[in-house]
């Protein structure tokens, strides 16, 4: 039901392109970042990704240890919920499924909490079976979370542990971004 | 920090443009009166959205210039050569005119009397624009924090709020300092250059003091002053970012 603004033409995307680029969203070449605070510097002797919280076997990996893990290369099309959408952007990761095997428990949500104090919110669905990964060898580093399917807030920098919680909303998510982000849904904002 | 009330829709609404304002070459002022507006706090931003013939639509943020208290809506938009929803609105809207957004957005970048301070503002280029809501917020609630605002800009035809912001610096409560990057008067008062260490540690309060500290521009500019600002003993919790691309 929207009215048409007068003498706006817009710029489409490709046909090619459409169909993988969400509502509202536009297609660039350039990575463009939001964060909230300074980059934070951990050097790596100091790094360790721990996961968390209502499990019976938490974990903690030095960053050797961590980057033993089997890795995969992939290429996945990324979405900010400022609008831009990067497409076949390519990243040397490890699974989520991989970082949470045998870790026991029953936790239905997951706290991604990173250098910095940031934090996001998920559900453990949204993070297992093939869907999220952990991400390193970017600048930027060490690692970032990677789950394309969401928002890229949702894709934390920094990300040092996973805490797996009853559910309480991250950094975002208090600030009036949604609670889920899907963005094939729009769920930019509380209420979306 | 507590959760904002209950969730609530952010609803697409149409602002009637009240008057196109050319503020330098490259940006303009939109004074928008929208129909049904909750009111903000400053440093948040709305998302504006065009909607073209065939029904094909582009969004895009932009930060709110106005201060909560002011009647209006006012937005600042750069205009990049190569943007797409930019040159409409600088180019293309005038008076009269209805423009569709939502808001506001964003409760992280926020400066509120109750914030306190000391409050440093550091600026690079249209990065000023969440700064003169914040700068108005401040005069128009009576706060007593001491607050400096160190803006960085191209040459002087693009510092934008010129007159307003010497104004404001009467105050004595308010300082503001100017960077000139490239070009610069030969009478310049400003600092000319880049806002070198030495220029913020100048202008900043020492780390002990623990201001709080805004950087608002592109991630370039952004990720230097916060890094230089660590870099100097600053808590990096006592420093909020927003950074732009080239968007």
């Amino acid at each position: 039901m929207s009215r048409v603004s007068r003498g706006f033409a817009g710029r489409r995307q490709p046909v090619a392109d459409a169909s993988r680029v969400p509502p509202g969203q536009y297609v660039t070449g350039d990575f463009p970042v939001l964060s909230a605070g300074p980059t934070p510097h951990t050097p790596l002797e100091e790094w360790s990704f721990a996961i968390g919280g209502a499990i019976e076997q938490p974990v903690s990996r030095q960053w050797q240890e961590f980057r033993a893990l089997l890795s995969e290369t992939i290429t996945v099309d990324i979405h900010s919920v400022t609008k831009w959408s990067k497409l076949d952007t390519s990243w040397k990761d490890m699974s989520v499924d991989t970082l949470l095997e045998g870790v026991g428990g029953d936790p239905q949500y997951v706290t991604a909490w990173c250098d910095g104090g940031y934090t996001t919110n998920l559900a453990l669905e949204d993070v297992t079976n093939g869907q999220a990964w952990v991400a390193y060898e970017f600048a930027g580093g060490p690692a970032r979370l990677l789950i394309p399917h969401l928002y890229f807030w949702k894709s934390a920098k920094w990300v040092r542990g996973l805490r797996l919680t009853a559910g309480q909303p991250g950094f975002w998510e208090t600030y009036g971004y949604h609670n889920h982000g899907d963005p094939w849904l729009e769920q930019r904002y509380q209420g979306d | 920090m507590a959760r904002t009330a209950l969730p609530r829709r952010l609803n697409w609404q149409f602002a009637k443009v009240v008057d196109v304002i050319e503020e330098t070459p490259r940006c303009t002022s939109l004074l928008l009166e929208p129909p049904a507006w909750p009111g903000h706090r400053a440093g948040q931003h709305v998302d504006v959205r065009l909607t073209a013939e065939d029904g094909y639509q582009a969004q895009r943020s932009y930060s709110i210039a106005s201060g909560p208290e002011d009647t209006d809506l006012l937005l600042t938009i750069e205009r990049l050569d190569d943007g797409e929803v930019s040159p409409y609105l600088v180019d293309e809207l005038r008076p009269g005119d209805e423009l569709e957004l939502r808001g506001p957005i964003g409760g992280y970048f926020v400066w509120e009397r109750s914030s306190g301070g000391p409050l440093l503002l550091i600026a690079g280029g249209s990065g000023v624009v969440p700064f003169r809501a914040m700068l108005r917020h401040h005069v128009t609630s009576g706060s007593d924090s001491p607050v400096r605002l160190l803006y960085s800009a191209r040459s002087l035809d693009q510092v934008l709020y010129r007159q307003e912001l010497e104004a404001l610096a009467s105050d004595d409560r308010i300082a503001v300092r100017t960077a000139l990057t490239r070009t610069w008067p030969e009478d310049w008062q400003g600092h000319r250059g880049r806002i070198s260490p030495e220029l913020l540690r100048e202008v900043s309060w020492p780390p002990d003091e623990h201001p709080l500290i805004y950087i608002c521009g592109p991630t370039g500019f952004v990720e230097a002053m916060a890094g230089q600002l660590v870099d100097a003993g600053h808590s990096p919790g006592r420093i909020r970012t927003e950074r732009f691309g080239p968007s």
